[in-house]
């Protein structure tokens, strides 16, 4: 076809000709597009937001801890108490060899922690070096630490986000500082900047400790309050579960089938519910999004059909003097898809608008927490998705218009 | 110019209605003609096939030395654009141009470049006197303007021949006359052969040849 200004006035003056039509027409297609664009990008964001909570977090992971017996066993009582000991560790690995990473952990009271005149609330965990495979921080000063610190058991410690920030207002390295805890003084090793917490709760007010530290200072002798373990590669955790209670069941005589006293949570299966989660909202995003530009679409169709009916004798005329079918239908096809084009690229553009005031909204000092924004690709894609649309729904309405003979035209009424 | 030779033509609908039944006719070039008849005669199908507007059921049509028959869309389009110039009863102007465009639009269905085709609407316009209204929209224009507006659409393209279907059907007595001076004018001194259908006697009269036609034949 050839190139024409004309061909494009043509098109502009029909489509500004009934001015609150066309914006209306073109407000269901906007709003389509507006709706599976916005949807993407914050369906998008919001999984990155509900996965930055468990960032770092192993999957393939359980956590054991001890509860009071459910079962009587071997002469006890049910309803005992017990603890699970440091040696624990020990009899995992051997008895269980597909285990990778063994974190015993070991919780304090909570408590407060000082340095100089400042003072903010803390978490305390006792824990090994092997606690980075198991939730990794994000060390933005110093180190984790290291065996050196479980075997001499030095008073080290690593510190939160949020201590860091109390604790330090006006910033800096603070490594080689030293603060107080309980009435004892730890240094600080290292600034861990992973505030998702995971499975164990935090929100950057974690101070870790070595574990062997924790247990002399905190008189725990050797009991450990819970025990994180990952699973080998290719290991299915669910299947080794029981045999991590056999082991424990053995050591503390107790019940190995008694699922309350030796509690293990398997992260598996949450992580599991999370994906399908995500699965579903997704199809439901691809559902309403697509549904509801399907229906601006049709509605596109249906006001084309009607205008052309009306314009019977107009275009009867242009037949007369002497546009062919396929002039006729180039144009309507090309009035469908600029009608469509410019409401789709306004709904784009204002999708995109909302989500990067959302994702404006979700940045802290300058580090974006989500990503809500679609990426460019996507956006392309949405654009000649709609082109498309264009084009099918143009095609009834043109197909009506060919027909029309241009003796159509005298016969006016 | 046209040579019709046992045109026929049938309308099949719940009752077949044979309309045009035998014509046979001929006009010369530069002849200034009207076709009259009563309605429901078979003019108006007449002029239709005339136009290449409709399709005839057996017989010879040749326009210009062109045989017409059984042709595609496309290639009737551009005989018609070509070769023919239609004034109709009601202007059928299109409202949303302005007149200069509406006389443009022939031109822009030949492919006729952007500056070439709007200067030489405007040529046909100032012919017609009505460079002053080039700009204005058929609803602002009386009925004599818009249907020297459409004359001026049915020259642009140097047709062989214009069809004209009642072009004083909606026009008062004295634009009446108006108009058919021009055509009058139009044939005598450029020469431009003209089919005239009618069933004003006295818009006949001024024409050259009086065709009457009469269920479907010439009398």
């Amino acid at each position: 076809m050839r190139i024409d200004l004309d061909n494009y006035r043509e098109i502009l003056d029909t489509l500004t000709r009934n001015k609150s039509r066309s914006l209306l027409t073109g407000f269901g297609i906007f709003w389509g597009v507006f709706m599976l664009v916005s949807l993407i990008g914050g369906g998008q964001g919001l999984k990155e937001l509900l996965n930055s909570n468990f960032e770092g977090f192993a999957t393939n992971s359980a956590l054991v801890w001890a509860q009071p017996t459910s079962k009587a066993y071997k002469g006890f009582r049910k309803g005992r108490y017990w603890n699970m000991e440091y040696r624990d560790t020990e009899r995992l690995r051997q008895r269980v060899p597909e285990l990778d990473v063994i974190s015993p952990i070991l919780y304090g009271n909570g408590g407060s922690a000082y340095y100089a005149d400042r003072k903010t609330s803390i978490d305390v965990n006792g824990v090994l070096p092997e606690y980075q495979f198991f939730n990794s921080p994000k060390m933005f000063y110093g180190r984790f630490l290291n065996d050196m610190d479980i075997a001499q058991k030095r008073k080290v410690c690593v510190i939160g986000k949020k201590i860091y920030k109390e604790l330090f207002p006006g910033g800096g390295n603070p490594c080689g500082k030293f603060i107080r805890v309980d009435s004892i003084y730890y240094q600080v090793i290292g600034v861990d900047y992973n505030t998702s917490g995971g499975m164990t709760g935090s929100d950057g007010s974690k101070l870790l400790l070595p574990i062997t530290q924790m247990q002399q200072v905190y008189n725990r002798g050797n009991t450990v309050d819970m025990i994180a373990v990952t699973g080998r590669p290719g290991v299915v955790m669910t299947s080794i579960i029981p045999r991590i209670r056999e082991a424990l069941g053995r050591a503390h005589t107790i019940d190995a089938n008694d699922e309350q006293a030796i509690m293990v949570f398997n992260t598996e299966v949450l992580f599991q519910m999370l994906d399908s989660l995500f699965r579903g909202v997704n199809f439901l995003i691809w559902l309403v999004g697509l549904g509801t530009l399907l229906a601006g679409a049709i509605g596109v169709s249906n006001i084309m059909l009607v205008t052309v009916r009306e314009r019977t004798i107009e275009i009867g005329i242009r037949r007369a003097i002497g546009a062919t079918p396929r002039m006729i239908l180039s144009q309507i096809v090309a009035e469908s898809i600029v009608l469509t084009l410019v409401a789709g690229m306004s709904g784009i553009l204002f999708a995109v608008f909302i989500l990067q005031m959302l994702e404006m909204g979700n940045t802290e000092d300058g580090i974006v927490s989500a990503h809500f924004q679609v990426d460019f690709w996507t956006a392309i894609m949405a654009a000649l998705a709609i082109a498309m649309m264009g084009v099918l729904a143009g095609i009834a309405p043109a197909a009506r218009a060919m027909s029309i003979k241009p003796v159509d035209a005298m016969r006016d009424e | 110019m046209i040579h019709l030779e046992n045109i026929n033509k049938t309308y099949f609908g719940a009752q077949p209605l044979h309309v045009l039944k035998g014509i046979n006719l001929d006009i010369e070039a530069g002849e200034f003609v009207s076709i009259m008849g009563a309605s429901g005669s078979g003019k108006s199908t007449l002029l239709n096939i005339l136009g290449i507007l409709d399709n005839y059921d057996s017989g010879i049509y040749e326009l210009a030395g062109t045989r017409i028959w059984n042709l595609s869309e496309r290639k009737a389009a551009e005989y018609r654009n070509h070769m023919i110039g239609f004034i109709f009863q009601s202007f059928n102007l299109i409202n949303f141009k302005t007149a200069v465009e509406n006389v443009e639009l022939p031109l822009f269905y030949q492919g006729v470049s952007r500056k070439k085709r709007h200067q030489l609407a405007l040529e046909y316009l100032e012919k017609l006197g009505l460079l002053d209204w080039a700009e204005h929209y058929p609803n602002e224009l009386s009925g004599g303007q818009k249907q020297r507006v459409a004359i001026a659409r049915a020259l642009i393209t140097n047709p062989k021949i214009i069809l004209a279907d009642e072009p004083t059907g909606a026009l008062d007595s004295k634009t009446s006359v108006e108009v058919m001076e021009l055509l009058k004018n139009l044939n005598k001194e450029e020469h431009i052969t003209q089919v005239i259908v009618t069933h004003d006697p006295g818009v006949a009269q001024q024409t050259n040849r009086i065709i009457r036609i009469k269920d479907g034949v010439i009398e």
